[in-house]
């Protein structure tokens, strides 16, 4: 069982990395503020979204799992927003 | 090596890194974000040291507050920096000045410190019991070393007045602006009414939980300060006039009510700033509450900086 665990804690987190990593490699290869922008969001929500799932079975409490859901939500949250924010700024340049 | 090592040469070289993309950035703007940049990746270095307090400091202070500092110094002198560069010999003494500082500072850390460091660490732990906390941070700051916290939160509110005091004469006790002038945008304005609600919990569980786990009156008062300068810059509310006596009175509470603590310390315990037995707890909690409220009061007020308009009549 904890084998099984451990093996679904390793895919997710290297699934989400590899999000991030991917990222990052736009973020510095796309030529546009859009693009970019684009390529961030899919390292904030996805990414970190499967390395909060791949650690939620490695806490000890509910109260942990909770907390580190809350951060991948204010994540997602105030990343979508300044997002848009960030784009509606280079749009109207 | 091992993979924390690994991680941890990497995560020096990072910082390093930043560090000097920071010095080489042209622009101001650049600088300040690479600025912080920094302060996050120091506050990860500060995890692996195992000090989990200051790391939340470094990120809250450090990083975003005074980030957003130095973001608004960076808007507010944006045009003018295309002056004459500094004549060399200024540049190359103060580069020369941080160098020594610095090596100073890595001969004395590094070198001349006997192994193992000097630490006051473990009388620090056995005399944690008799204060009823739990966080030895905390303990550090509101009981062995309080005269030093209470100095610190007096310093902060002697910085606001030094900035209040940059206004003009005419707009004296007017109001700071905060923000561009054109209308804010539709989606500033939801985030600036879902996340306050949100921050506000986390401010106060962060000073609450700092009596007995990381964190603290410091870093629950930045959260705070971030959530007011959000709805702020969304005009969803008004910033008050440095005139007005609510604000003063919430930029002073915290300071007095813990002057006050200390020198009820002189009648019941005597000495200044000790607690009765068995109070100390409430007594710190007591504090840091109204700490919270003053630090959250005098970060905001100092991002907003000095008053541009005359107040409203």
């Amino acid at each position: 069982m904890s084998t099984a665990i451990a093996l679904v804690t390793v895919v997710a987190v290297s699934a989400g990395s590899i999000f991030f990593l991917a990222g990052t490699i736009g973020l510095i290869r796309f030529p546009d503020a859009p693009c970019r922008l684009h390529a961030l969001t899919k390292a904030d929500n996805l990414g970190l979204g499967l390395i909060v799932l791949g650690l939620l079975p490695q806490v000890g409490t509910l109260a942990e799992a909770l907390k580190l859901v809350c951060i991948w939500l204010l994540v997602l949250f105030s990343g979508a927003i300044v997002t848009q924010l960030i784009a509606a700024t280079s749009r109207h340049k | 090596m091992t993979s924390a090592l690994a991680f941890d040469l990497a995560l020096a070289a990072l910082v390093l890194a930043i560090a000097t993309l920071t010095i080489a950035a042209r622009e101001a703007m650049s600088a300040v974000i690479s600025f912080i940049a920094y302060g996050l990746l120091l506050s990860l270095a500060w995890v692996r040291l195992r000090a989990p307090d200051v790391a939340l400091t470094e990120a809250a202070i450090g990083a975003g507050v005074t980030g957003l500092l130095l973001l608004g110094a960076a808007a507010t002198i944006g045009d003018r920096q295309a002056g004459a560069a500094p004549p060399l010999a200024l540049m190359l003494a103060a580069g020369l000045a941080c160098a020594l500082v610095a090596s100073g500072l890595a001969a004395t850390t590094l070198v001349l410190l006997p192994e193992p460091a000097p630490t006051l660490a473990p009388p620090a732990m056995a005399s944690l019991a008799t204060t009823g906390l739990g966080n030895p941070v905390t303990a550090v700051l509101f009981v062995y070393r309080a005269l030093d916290t209470l100095l610190e939160k007096v310093v902060l509110v002697l910085a606001l007045l030094g900035v209040w005091s940059l206004a003009p004469d005419r707009v004296w006790g007017g109001v700071a602006r905060l923000g561009p002038d054109a209308p804010p945008r539709a989606m500033l304005v939801f985030l600036a009414q879902l996340l306050p609600p949100v921050g506000m919990v986390i401010a106060i569980y962060m000073f609450w939980t700092g009596a007995d786990h990381p964190g603290g009156a410091f870093q629950g008062g930045a959260i705070l300060a971030a959530m007011w300068l959000i709805v702020l810059t969304a005009r969803l509310a008004d910033m008050p006039a440095t005139s007005h006596p609510g604000l003063r009175l919430l930029v002073l509470a915290g300071p007095m009510l813990f002057a006050a603590i200390g020198f009820a310390g002189w009648a019941l315990a005597d000495a200044f700033l000790a607690y009765p037995e068995g109070y100390a707890k409430p007594l710190i909690i007591l504090a840091e509450a109204g700490l919270t409220l003053s630090i959250a009061a005098t970060l905001a007020c100092l991002v907003a900086g000095p008053a541009t308009r005359t107040p409203p009549p």
